[in-house]
């Protein structure tokens, strides 16, 4: 705990994400240009054809559209229990991305269902929980904005990411618990062919990383505004 | 590398396309009001304590 208390005031975390944004920009570009580079020299799918392609940034998007709720949910359950100070911005600049990464799995998806399922959309539980986590996150932002005393809104919107969080192991595991058009997991459980395994984990990389830089940058973003808050009210008084 | 999608190409360009898009937004969003918020402060830190009345 100390680690984390140590490196989360706000002052050694514009020290310490200054240094290392850098190496992750770069890693980023890196991920996604090697990704996409493989992904386009891969062969056409036995069964999906040349839409085989789209599974690599369809993923991706859904990895990261989970992966940043969860970010949320640590974020808040620090905020809650330990009172952190910057958590709360944390939990906050994550949330567009998160509902960014939402919609592209949405759209994506949508896109590469039309083809292979005959239809854009249907109401599974797969699609359907996905679709639930995108209003969650729409719920969360529209919390924050609501309430304008800064503390209320922080416990308000805490709370509200951690039931939200029952959702996440229900996406996961809803291709296992009920019959969906949706195809089961197939990396964990070495289904993908091996030749479509590099591109699609190259690529999950990319986009994790890209998640992870963006925030970093709205976190420092985000403090920067509050010392500005600060000076402004300084000034005023 | 191989771009030739064939019949499929109607569904797998646009899914890129608006992936793209999305991604370059939030990658202008995010620096843009980066930016802007480091402006500000710097604006702010400039102007001597007690007499600052800057513009939201």
């Amino acid at each position: 705990m100390n680690f984390l208390f140590r490196y989360a005031n706000p002052h050694e975390f514009m020290r310490l994400s200054g240094a290392v944004l850098p190496v992750f920009a770069v890693a980023t570009a890196l991920c996604l240009a090697i990704g996409l580079y493989l992904g386009f020299s891969v062969p056409p799918d036995y069964q999906q054809g040349t839409t085989v392609i789209l599974m690599f940034i369809h993923v991706p998007a859904d990895v990261v559209a989970e992966l940043a709720y969860g970010a949320i949910a640590v974020c808040s359950l620090l905020s809650l229990v330990w009172r952190h100070p910057l958590s709360d911005t944390a939990a906050r600049a994550a949330a567009p991305f998160g509902a960014m990464f939402t919609a592209l799995g949405l759209v994506t998806g949508a896109l590469w269902g039309k083809p292979m399922w005959g239809t854009y959309w249907v109401w599974d539980a797969r699609l359907t929980s996905f679709l639930l986590l995108l209003f969650l996150y729409f719920g969360y932002m529209a919390l924050w904005n609501a309430i304008e005393d800064e503390t209320r809104a922080a416990r308000a919107c805490a709370i509200l990411a951690l039931v939200g969080m029952v959702n996440i192991p229900i996406i996961k595991f809803s291709v296992d618990w009920w019959s969906t058009l949706h195809q089961g997991e197939s990396i964990m459980s070495g289904k993908i062919a091996p030749v479509y395994l590099a591109p699609l984990l190259i690529m999950m990389l990319g986009y994790v990383l890209l998640f992870l830089t963006l925030w970093m940058v709205r976190i420092r973003t985000a403090i920067l505004e509050r010392r500005a808050r600060n000076l402004m009210r300084e000034a005023a008084a | 590398m191989n771009f030739d999608m064939g019949a499929y190409g109607v569904y797998i360009w646009p899914a890129y396309g608006v992936s793209a898009l999305a991604i370059g937004g939030a990658i202008v969003w995010t620096l843009v009001s980066w930016r802007r918020a480091k402006a500000r402060l710097a604006a702010l830190e400039k102007t001597p304590r007690g007499t600052a009345a800057p513009s939201k």
